[in-house]
């Protein structure tokens, strides 16, 4: 039973801009106006510290009005900001200084 | 330049409208665009000393030094709006009666002129530092040098002005006798939606709890990020999927507020009335105040923002 979803498990990792957060803590990576991954799953009904880096050196703003958050990222740093607990379903953010750089939250 | 344009446009909308208000609310007191432009004025250099030093502040208290300074500005704007709406429903009648003879003597009191001032600034101030950041931002990475990031910033802020001195002049239309009446409901709906604001930052640093992360979602309706949906947000609060401790902040500061400022009014009429105004307003609008000053209690001195 195991060995059956061996495979599976390997292939959800190997979907890229796919990932899986352990546990009540995800992390996401802002690179070239692009999030890493661009859609982050998350346990729903629990609340979440998400945190973010800007690896960039310009500053930017993770904002989200489907997760009511809003914070600036300074350039080459990680924030953190509290999230949830999250009904099922998709949560979109973005950088509110580059609004085509979106990603998602995946609650489940 | 246009991309720049429209980020700069949405950041100056928010101050451009809260400033309108706070302009057509004060129709008719003596020196308040004085006051007024140097709250702007102060707004603007808060911001460049906000963006300045962004990443101290974001590392301030553990991580959480943006939430609190925004919590911080924005209950202070809470309370300053609270005590104009409720000198006003002293003085609004006074003030109608006199608007059109500038600079006539006023009711004696304390004028409301530095709580203008300060919501302006706290406004200028919140909104600035993001424009700030983002502009900064892009004028280190800009290749084309800094023409059209100027022009970008021009039109943007040109933009937000033009929104705001709209709202104010169709603000002003409203015979006098009424004007006040529209305003001190602006006011009102305005300061419940930054408390809400308020709350949602501490609930972003994990400093309230959600109280039901979202009790409704009415983003099918209207969409938040919109144009009209960002409007509503500044006037009166407007969020399309709330939690409930967002909830509370805003109906305890329509209590709060609005208690007060309806049982100043019935006063003035009815002496009678005045004893059992007090209790209500002291039952219904401590609590609430109470609460408001738990949130407020989390303000850092003097460190700040973003």
């Amino acid at each position: 039973m195991a060995r059956s979803i061996m495979p599976l498990i390997a292939l959800l990792f190997a979907i890229p801009g796919v990932a899986i957060a352990a546990g009540p803590g995800a992390s996401l990576t802002l690179r070239d106006h692009q999030f890493e991954p661009s859609e982050l799953t998350v346990p729903a009904g629990q609340k979440i510290e998400l945190h973010i880096t800007n690896s960039g050196a310009a500053p930017a703003e993770f904002e989200s009005a489907d997760l009511k958050r809003e914070k600036v990222l300074p350039g080459g740093r990680t924030v953190t900001i509290y999230v949830g607990p999250l009904r099922p379903g998709r949560y979109e953010f973005f950088d509110d200084f580059h609004p085509s750089s979106r990603g998602h939250l995946v609650a489940q | 330049m246009l991309a720049v344009a429209v980020i700069v446009f949405r950041e100056t909308l928010e101050a451009a409208l809260i400033v309108s208000i706070v302009l057509a609310a004060s129709v008719g007191i003596p020196r308040r665009t004085a006051w007024v432009a140097g709250g702007v004025g102060a707004g603007v250099l808060g911001a460049c000393a906000v963006a300045m030093f962004a990443a101290g502040i974001e590392s301030a208290f553990a991580g959480i030094g943006q939430e609190l300074l925004n919590a911080a500005i924005l209950c202070l704007a809470v309370l300053m709006l609270g005590w104009h709406s409720i000198w006003m429903a002293r003085h609004a009648r006074e003030l109608a009666a006199e608007a059109g003879t500038l600079g006539r003597q006023v009711a004696a009191g304390t004028r409301p002129l530095t709580a203008l001032a300060v919501i302006t600034a706290a406004a200028v101030l919140r909104e600035g530092a993001e424009t700030v950041l983002f502009v900064f931002g892009i004028a280190a990475s800009a290749q084309d040098g800094p023409a059209p990031i100027l022009g970008g910033v021009g039109l943007g802020v040109g933009a937000g002005f033009a929104a705001g001195a709209l709202l104010y002049l169709g603000l002003l239309r409203i015979p006098v006798h009424r004007l006040f009446t529209v305003t001190g409901w602006m006011v009102l709906l305005l300061a419940a939606g930054l408390a809400a604001q308020a709350a949602g930052f501490l609930l972003q640093a994990d400093l309230l709890p959600p109280l039901g992360t979202q009790l409704w979602d009415t983003s099918w309706l209207l969409d938040q990020d919109s144009l009209i949906g960002r409007i509503l947000h500044t006037l009166i609060g407007y969020i399309a999927r709330p939690a409930g401790v967002q909830v509370i902040a805003y109906i305890a500061t329509l209590v709060a507020i609005g208690v007060p400022m309806k049982a100043i009014r019935r006063v003035r009429r009815t002496a009678p009335v005045l004893l059992a105004v007090i209790v209500i307003g002291a039952a219904a609008g401590l609590g609430p105040y109470q609460a408001t000053a738990n949130a407020s209690t989390f303000q850092p001195a003097a460190t700040m923002a973003r």
